[in-house]
């Protein structure tokens, strides 16, 4: 099809035609168009509906404040809802589609809302809908969702990548425009390592907008070369198609680089790089977002924005429409009319209202047709370019502190108050409005922070051009009004709702954001902003200084969230941490199971094995029996060395270590200041002053980080000294009758004998002929059993030499259920136990915090309601019938009790089948429970429909006097 | 935000952990001091709309704990110091 | 004036010229029976209890800003009562049936949405503590489910269930969790309070307490002149420190903040909350069509209602984990609250020792669903002297009496909450 408005000129590329299609229809546009102009250029002037009343609209802008020309942008998994037709590059194979809207787009069904809005008015859904109570989830609320939000998400994963990246600079600044490039070319020359980004694909701003001159050339070939110079520099880094979206702390800031949105596709490149720049100084040339004038149906299809008009006229080659008005209370307007004229489009109209004229109303329901002038005469046009004057775009600086002030000769905000620490802004986001004054000012603002940096003061002298008269009266909505004017096209919001939620009551401009919902669509108000705070000034008879300010957060455009979270998704959301042992027990049946960032074995299945469970079963009876072995490498592990460390150790465990005699190893409970266990583990004294601890697997990092702290903050003058040596050794536990025998055949020249080597023994050995190895005699299973440890790089080899030297005996490797298992009919505390809301007491440990030394918890633990005669105490349960299978989370009821929380007696902690009881046990929390072994109380566990009788017993349901492990 | 360690120079705060209120040094003695004490240390900080001194860790690098001053209202670090001399200058000797 | 859909189809047959002011712009008098000191949430919900429950309406809310201008209007929406312990569970169960019949109480529509919430199982140890949750919530009366893996693939089809590095087990799923429109709650209290003589006064800074010789507290300084009150409620949660050191008093809390992010709208696409059990991640959507999510806290204190980007980074990667769809979906916005961190992760409705002052605080980042509950019980302390059934463990000495209510375990470290 021809594209019956495209124009001669341009800075678009016609030796590159690309056709793409727009609900279906095939078009054809060049390279160097955005979807919008490549849409105007073949005459498509509906392309979207509104939110709330699906009004039919057109392109409005052509920039990134487009509040109506959202498109729904390619099409599978990469489908990309709400995109601004405004800012989406051609490519040859685009596909977009319209949103919003049931049946076609010209025959929205739903645009009946708009027959209802006299109903529909700012808030109205707060005062209905409540009748009857049960029709809000069933009917009202998925009618609203139904119709309201825009596009649609695909349901399938993003297909693409995103990376992050990191930048340093000494100046970053924020557009291309005449004002940054001026200013780049200032501070690149002075030698500062500058950045310069810029949302567009093509720099140099609104000079590619307009007629102007920079230098004597015209101003697009201007920019054109000083950005080809900038890009040559090695100090600078010319980022396009790069928004700056946001200002943190200390002089960081956000940066978006669209990579491959140009494209048809990724080609498995990043689609996008989410920058984040650390800057000295930052400099803010972002320009100045036009605004609207309110009449009525002010947001027709044809009604354009003037600076948009001649972007589309003079950049691409693109007019708007064959017979354009223009509707202004400034100096844009001759200069839009002019434009036009020089392309030989028919001007029928220009309205100026510092002429007293002004437009009533704009007809043509699907496009503009003609607009009815305040005289009540009818001027035909197809587009009516309107300009309400200028707002600066000072978003970024409103990111920390700033509150934009108003300024009376722009009629517009400017920044105000504290700016973001280091930022500086110039050009039109500053208030200079002409392009004599934006040069000069980046020029001015680049020689100070030069100045600033380096102390030199660089010659400098800005760009000469002429200074266009840039004369602006207020005015925001015209006399007389009849029907509707939209302040906010997206969501809806005309001055009526406006007067409306003043005069209920929401007279803050918070509140009224809130109330009528004005600028808080995808555009955020860009356009509206302001002219809906001058209705409400006017509502309320006051200023607009009196009446608040915008203010902006970040984002300044919208940011993907895959551009958000970068690499991290799938697999590789987090690091994963193998064991030593990892391959090879990947070689022999091991299924792994997440232990936070760890992944451990949880079972070994065998041929043969059916479930989970007969893998588990054989595992703990073979250890039993003869011997196990499990990689126990996850424990925190932390070297603990000094003339102090003895002492160091007896202030960090609420149990007594000073006396701990060298070759021995002692269980240590630690509290946290507040008195409650955090964690417990072994630790070996190897010489004098020189002691390895253990630690949980969850709690490795924040023990090791809590004994810094004790270290450096509470006792800096202790000679001792920690590193955390977790993933510096290979651990593995050897467990059961043949363990001793085992190890005999691995480790060199060691007494195992149990006079040699008793429980809680421990020694610095080698094994295997002379490779170093640890060996600790501790039991968590409750059997003869070891630790032994290897630097980590033997791990692998460790593993494979422990298993060949167990062939005889049996060995079996077992993984982490069987160890919990087995730890639980030994009674031992773990995660589901020490939840940070246990007491040592409750633990049955309230014998080992000492009252005769001072350590980190022993006071706090003091505390009335920590030592409650009727306080929860962990015990052992067995299901009185002994086929019931018992539940971990049941709570704990006296029988005959009523089933509610005020007689609730405590919890199931752990459960596990007990092979060689031969029934389900557990272990769990119960009021008074010392005293009461041999009740029989109930499981109750409604979530999963079971209450089974327990009877309470001994937290040690095996070998409760620990014969086996002293053995 | 970045934190100007005075051993490495200016370090992304993500690699830091963030304890609290610098008065946690303050930890009474528990053979001496009472419980209510202890409350007070434990539970009771200084919590400005201002100036805070505060304790970080740099988990992701040299494990030093350190002694920031910083504005709760802005933002901005005035002083860095490393916890272990302010300790000391508090009294916290063995 | 009654709201209903007649009124509304009145009003629009007639121009809309008929809507009334939904509250008065009182001038302060001298003296109240209670001046409740912050126009949030938690304040305004306290004012419409005193005054419809208990009959309390000589009542007056000084707020330094705009009503409902401070957590109420920034916070994330959830409601839920799916808590553990014995000195919370009650509390949020009451407040959870306070909002099923909220919107017909007060008569404004605040959208209180029952579309459950599902809280992602990755392990069996998480598995373990949920089921504990879920039945200490039986035990309470409310609602809960353990779904399983088939049952939560049947409830959310679209999370990965194929590549998670911390594959989805299953869910706590509380039905009758969901949303609300957060300012429409603060505007329906408002409304109804200011109905029963309640004086709202905006833009009306506190800036200290009046004591009498004895110590007590007798009213308060304001930017519109002294007032006096036989009670004063503080309900500032972010400000709590700032406010109650004007009564020389430290609390055990400190001031964090939660950033908060809204997406661009889009069709409906996820049905209810979902929160994520191995990182940091939660996500509704608004009936706007904007995903509605957050995570954890920045973690250092803070008044500045802003946030950095770690954090940011943080919740985007958590959403791109359990669900890889939302990548092409926008952020559109991000904010800050100033949250109240407790020592414990409870909150405060209590007495203090001195006469005539109150305090209500220490929310942490649960306060929006606490907010019938909190002005319920507090109206009660107020009204009574007496606590109410359901909040008898929130009080300040409960740390010096050993009694914390420590719902998460971590202890006296409040960002960790």
């Amino acid at each position: 099809m021809s594209q019956i408005n495209r124009l001669k000129g341009g800075l678009v590329n016609r030796g590159n035609a690309m056709s793409f299609t727009w609900n279906g229809k095939s078009m054809s546009g060049f390279e160097g168009d955005t979807l919008a102009s490549a849409l105007l250029a073949n005459g498509e002037r509906l392309v979207g509906r509104s939110f709330k009343y699906h009004r039919p609209r057109g392109i409005f802008s052509s920039g990134a404040e487009e509040p109506n020309a959202l498109v729904q942008l390619r099409k599978g998994a990469a489908q990309e809802p709400n995109t601004r037709a405004t800012v989406a590059e051609l490519f040859d194979g685009l596909e977009a589609t319209s949103q919003n809207h049931r049946g076609p787009l010209a025959w929205d069904l739903m645009s009946v809302t708009d027959l209802m809005a006299p109903f529909f008015g700012a808030g109205f859904y707060y005062k209905t809908f409540m009748w009857p109570a049960k029709l809000w989830e069933k009917l009202y609320e998925p009618a609203i969702r139904a119709s309201a939000g825009l596009g649609r998400l695909s349901k399938k994963p993003d297909p693409d990548v995103y990376d992050h990246g990191f930048l340093h600079c000494d100046l970053l600044i924020t557009g291309a425009g005449p004002a940054g490039l001026a200013a780049a070319m200032v501070a690149a020359k002075a030698g500062l390592r500058v950045i310069i980004a810029d949302e567009d694909f093509l720099p140099g701003g609104r000079l590619n907008a307009e007629t102007f001159e920079v230098d004597g050339q015209p101003g697009p070939s201007w920019a054109a070369a000083k950005a080809a110079e900038l890009a040559d520099m090695p100090n600078v880094r010319f980022m396009t198609r790069t928004t700056v979206y946001g200002a943190f702390d200390h002089g960081i800031y956000g940066l978006l680089e669209r990579k491959t949105d140009h494209l048809a596709e990724s080609g498995g490149k990043p689609r996008q790089i989410l920058w984040r720049v650390y800057t000295k100084r930052s400099l803010l040339c972002a320009g100045s977002t036009e605004r609207a004038i309110a009449f009525a149906n002010n947001e027709r299809p044809g009604v354009m924005l003037a600076g948009a008009v001649r972007d589309y006229v003079n950049r691409y080659g693109v007019t708007p429409g064959q017979k354009v008005a223009v509707f202004t209370n400034n100096d844009d307007g001759a200069r839009t009319a002019d434009d036009l004229k020089a392309q030989e489009v028919d001007v029928s109209a220009v309205i100026d209202t510092r002429k007293g004229q002004y437009v009533a109303e704009a007809k043509g329901r699907r496009g503009l047709k003609a607009i009815v002038l305040g005289d009540g005469s009818v001027v035909e046009a197809d587009c009516l370019a309107v300009s309400g004057g200028w707002s600066p775009n000072v978003h970024l600086t409103c990111h920390q502190r700033g509150r934009p002030s108003w300024n009376d000769e722009i009629a517009g905000f400017v920044p105000g108050g504290e700016l973001p620490p280091g930022m500086t802004v110039a050009g039109a986001a500053n208030g200079a409005m002409t392009l004599g004054a934006a040069l000069a000012s980046g020029v001015a603002a680049a020689k100070a922070a030069v100045k600033d940096l380096t102390g030199k003061s660089p010659r400098a002298s800005a760009p000469k051009a002429g200074d266009e008269t840039y004369e602006v009266q207020p005015y925001w909505e015209v006399p007389n009004l009849k029907g509707r004017a939209w302040v906010d096209l997206q969501n809806d919001v005309t001055t009526k709702d406006i007067r409306l939620s003043q005069k209920e009551g929401f007279r803050s401009v918070e509140l009224l954001k809130r109330y009528s919902t004005l600028g808080m669509a995808t555009d955020q108000g860009k356009t509206s902003n302001v002219l809906g705070l001058a209705v409400l000034a006017e509502a309320a008879g006051k200023s607009i200084p009196e009446t608040g300010t915008t203010i902006f957060r970040p984002p300044y455009t919208p940011v993907p969230m895959g551009a958000f979270a970068g690499r991290a998704r799938g697999q590789d959301f987090r690091p994963v941490r193998k064991t030593p042992s990892h391959n090879w027990a990947a070689e022999n049946g091991a299924d792994f199971v997440e232990v936070g960032m760890w992944l451990r074995a949880q079972w070994f299945k065998r041929p043969g094995e059916k479930g989970w469970r007969d893998s588990v079963d054989r595992e703990v009876e073979m250890t039993r029996k003869s011997v196990g072995i499990c990689d126990v490498t996850t424990l925190g592990k932390i070297d603990i060395q000094g003339r102090d460390a003895a002492e160091f150790l007896n202030r960090i465990y609420s149990n007594p270590f000073l006396k701990v005699p060298v070759g021995k190893v002692r269980y240590g409970l630690m509290l946290r200041e507040d008195g409650i266990c955090y964690d417990d583990g072994t630790t070996a004294r190897l010489s004098e002053n020189h002691f390895v601890m253990t630690t949980t697997t969850a709690n490795a990092v924040l023990v090791f980080r809590n004994m810094e702290f004790a270290r450096q903050c509470l006792w800096p003058d202790l000679d001792v000294h920690l590193i955390s040596t977790t993933d510096g050794w290979a651990q593995f536990a050897v467990a059961g009758p043949n363990s001793r025998a085992l190890l005999s055949k691995v480790v060199d020249d060691l007494d195992l004998s149990n006079e040699g080597f008793p429980f809680m023994a421990c020694s610095e050995c080698t094994v295997f002929g002379g490779f170093p190895a640890r060996l600790f005699r501790i039991s968590f299973s409750g059997e003869l059993a070891y630790e032994i440890a290897v630097p980590a790089r033997y791990g692998d080899s460790m593993i494979r030499g422990l298993m060949k030297a167990g062939e005889e005996f049996d060995v079996t490797p077992y993984g982490t259920e069987a160890l919990g298992v087995m730890r639980i009919e030994k009674g031992h505390a773990a995660g589901n136990e020490l939840n940070g809301q246990t007491t040592a007491a409750m633990l049955g440990l309230g014998g080992m915090v000492s009252k005769k030394k001072d350590s980190i918890g022993s006071k706090l633990s003091e505390r009335e309601g920590m030592n409650r005669e009727d306080d929860m105490r962990l015990m052992g349960f067995h299901p009185v019938d002994k086929a019931d299978k018992l539940d971990a989370g049941a709570h704990f009821l006296t029988q005959g009790d009523p089933e509610d929380m005020a007689h609730d007696q405590g919890w199931m902690t752990s459960v596990a089948y007990s092979p060689e009881l031969g029934h389900s046990i557990g272990l769990g929390f119960i009021k008074r429970g010392k005293d009461r072994v041999g009740e029989v109380v109930r499981a109750f566990d409604p979530v999963r429909g079971k209450d089974t009788k327990v009877v309470i017993t001994s937290a040690h349901h095996i070998d409760p006097e620990g014969d086996r492990q002293r053995g | 935000m970045i934190i100007n360690h005075p051993l490495l120079g200016p370090r992304d705060a993500a690699e830091f952990v963030y304890k609290g209120d610098v008065g946690l040094i303050d930890r009474p003695d528990g053979m001496s001091d009472d419980l209510d004490t202890f409350h007070d240390y434990a539970y009771l900080r200084d919590n400005p709309a201002g100036e805070h001194q505060e304790l970080w860790y740099h988990e992701q690098g040299d494990r030093s704990w350190l002694v920031v001053t910083r504005s709760t209202l802005t933002h901005e670090i005035t002083k860095v110091e490393l916890a272990r001399d302010v300790a000391r200058a508090r009294g916290r000797s063995s | 004036m009654k709201y209903s859909a007649w009124q509304v189809f009145k009003e629009g047959l007639t121009g809309n010229k008929g809507w009334k002011p939904v509250w008065r712009e009182p001038e302060p008098k001298a003296e109240y029976d209670v001046v409740i000191v912050g126009g949030g949430g938690h304040g305004l919900s306290t004012a419409y209890y005193l005054a419809k429950e208990f009959g309390v309406t000589n009542v007056c809310v000084v707020e330094k800003g705009w009503l409902g201008g401070g957590n109420i209007g920034r916070n994330t929406t959830i409601i839920r009562s799916n808590y553990l312990l014995e000195g919370n569970q009650p509390f949020y169960e009451k407040s959870l049936k306070l909002w099923e019949g909220l919107e017909q109480d007060f008569n404004y529509n605040a959208m209180v949405s029952q579309r459950s919430i599902i809280n992602l199982i990755h392990s069996d140890a998480q598995r373990d503590a949920f089921a504990r949750r879920a039945n200490a919530m039986r035990l309470s009366g409310a609602d809960s489910e353990i779904l399983d893996k088939a049952g939560i693939m049947k409830a959310c089809p679209f999370l990965d269930f194929d590549n998670a590095r911390f594959p989805i087990q299953g869910a706590l799923r509380q039905k009758r969790g969901g949303t609300v429109r957060h300012d429409a709650v603060a505007w329906g209290y408002a409304r109804g309070a200011d109905e029963r003589g309640v004086d709202i006064l905006q833009n009306c800074e506190m800036t200290g307490f009046i004591r009498d010789k004895d110590g007590a507290v007798v009213g308060v300084e304001t930017a519109k002149g002294q007032i006096r009150a036989k009670k004063v409620a503080v309900c500032v949660a972010g400000s709590s420190s700032r406010v109650m050191s004007m009564a020389g008093m430290r609390l055990p809390i400190e001031s964090h903040v939660l950033q908060a992010f809204v997406s661009e709208g889009l069709k409906p696409i996820i049905p209810g909350v979902i929160t994520f059990g191995a990182g940091h991640f939660y996500v509704s959507q608004s009936d706007k069509g904007g995903l509605v999510f957050g995570g954890d806290i920045d973690g250092y204190n803070t008044y500045a209602q802003r946030g950095n980007l770690p954090v940011v980074e943080d919740v985007c990667e958590g959403g791109m984990a359990i669900m890889p769809m939302i990548g092409r979906a926008r952020l559109l916005r991000m904010w800050g609250g100033i949250m109240d961190m407790s020592m414990d992760g409870s909150p405060f409705i209590t007495k203090t020792d001195i006469p005539g002052l109150y305090f209500n605080g220490g929310w942490c980042y649960g306060g929006f669903k606490a907010t019938p509950a909190s002005g319920y019980c507090y109206a009660h302390l107020l009204a009574t002297d007496r606590m109410h059934e359901v909040a008898t463990q929130f009080r300040l000495d409960r740390f010096r009496r050993g009694l914390p209510i420590d719902e998460k375990g971590q202890g006296a470290q409040p960002n960790l909450h």
